[in-house]
């Protein structure tokens, strides 16, 4: 009995089984770094998050998040961090993109570039 | 850092961290509902897209399935992502409570194991979704079936992810297992897959609006991961049947809390 394809068949899931570690372990390593400065610095201040508040402007877009981390602000180096997270399933997703174009599956080709397109309009515009 | 326990627990759990973090943060650290759901959200990307990496090497994830499935949860989620800016936190947390509930009945009733043995279904031919996994004795084969009806109930599986952020595992087993008929193996994994991308396609939205606070996030998504690959070795030789039990008692205790405080106005 043939066997029906998944795509590219094991290669291919190696290398999206090593892009997804690979990118859940840099941001992980990312937000520890982040996260043990701003321990060390502001580890004894009290949290408050009873309130809702919204974070500042500077952490909420890319190239806000870019600029504190550039200026090593523990905080911005997490949120940094946590954005390298977030890409890993987009980055997940381009490289599928590749992989249907490479077997000429062009139904999928059309149905993985619609998700990126919502994942791309969602970070950089907020859904507004 | 109490968080650090609440991701731990989590993870033991199985059922996906966000639908215990959430509680644990608002309920027991007084975490406002906006700022849990954020930081709850990011650590379910981060034990999915670990989890998903092992599973997607060994041949169980369907990954067709998965990508055509995406495109009803991205939608869906960043329309829950969407409508959890403009909710109360009251509603957020009510209908929390209200999944909850439902997952705690799910999780106690095991997912039918019978392979789909009818005719080959039109839309699963047209998509190409039938395939197979490595079983005990070889390739085993399967089909799937009602595609429209396993799209519609994973795009609310979306929307629910958006607007709570949490993995909504209780909603996709429904819909791969029950609807579709997708072997149980192969749908837990394809449903890990896909929450990373579910996931992201709301955190885009919660991080545009400052949902995602540092601080709060960072010691709930390591500590997540961490009780993760922990729960992962402490799982496999545990008794499931006993532990199962156990978790759905305490997250049906977690729903009616969720439904009290929201209704009390308390969060």
């Amino acid at each position: 009995m043939a066997r029906p394809t998944q795509p590219g068949q094991s290669r291919f899931q190696n290398v999206l089984g090593n892009l997804l570690r690979a990118g859940v372990s840099l941001a992980a390593a990312v937000v520890l770094i982040g996260g043990g400065l701003y321990l060390f610095r502001h580890g004894d201040e009290p949290f408050a998050y009873e309130i809702f508040r919204g974070e500042p402007t500077d952490l909420r877009s890319i190239p806000g998040i870019i600029h504190s981390a550039w200026a090593l602000s523990g905080r911005g180096i997490i949120q940094l961090g946590l954005l390298l997270l977030i890409a890993t399933p987009v980055a997940r997703v381009m490289f599928s993109v590749g992989a249907f174009a490479a077997e000429k599956d062009w139904k999928y080709v059309v149905v993985t570039v619609i998700v990126l397109a919502v994942l791309i309009y969602s970070i950089l515009s907020g859904g507004v | 850092m109490g968080s650090v326990a609440a991701g731990f627990l989590g993870s033991l759990t199985g059922l996906g961290g966000g639908v215990v973090i959430v509680p644990m943060l608002t309920l027991l650290l007084n975490v406002n509902i906006r700022y849990a759901v954020g930081a709850s959200l990011v650590s379910v990307i981060a034990t999915s897209s670990g989890a998903a990496a092992a599973y997607v090497k060994e041949g169980f994830t369907n990954i067709r399935i998965a990508m055509f499935l995406e495109l009803a949860t991205t939608f869906g989620a960043l329309g829950g992502a969407v409508l959890a800016t403009r909710a109360p936190a009251a509603a957020i947390a009510v209908v929390f409570g209200i999944v909850l509930l439902h997952s705690a009945v799910v999780s106690m009733r095991a997912p039918p194991d019978r392979p789909w043995e009818g005719p080959p279904d039109k839309w699963s031919a047209f998509l190409r979704l039938d395939s197979g996994y490595p079983g005990r004795d070889g390739y085993v084969p399967y089909r799937v079936v009602n595609i429209p009806a396993g799209f519609s109930l994973m795009f609310v599986a979306g929307v629910l992810s958006g607007l709570l952020g949490i993995g909504s595992g209780a909603v996709k087993v429904l819909a791969m297992d029950r609807a579709m008929r997708v072997p149980f193996k192969v749908s837990t994994t394809t449903s890990n897959f896909m929450i990373g991308v579910t996931a992201a396609a709301s955190a885009g939205v919660y991080l545009n609006r400052g949902y995602i606070d540092p601080g709060l996030a960072m010691p709930v998504m390591l500590g997540v991961l961490m009780g993760s690959l922990i729960g992962a070795r402490i799982l496999a030789g545990a008794k499931t049947k006993a532990l199962r039990i156990t978790f759905a008692v305490v997250i049906l205790a977690l729903g009616a809390e969720m439904i009290y405080s929201g209704l009390a106005g308390k969060l």
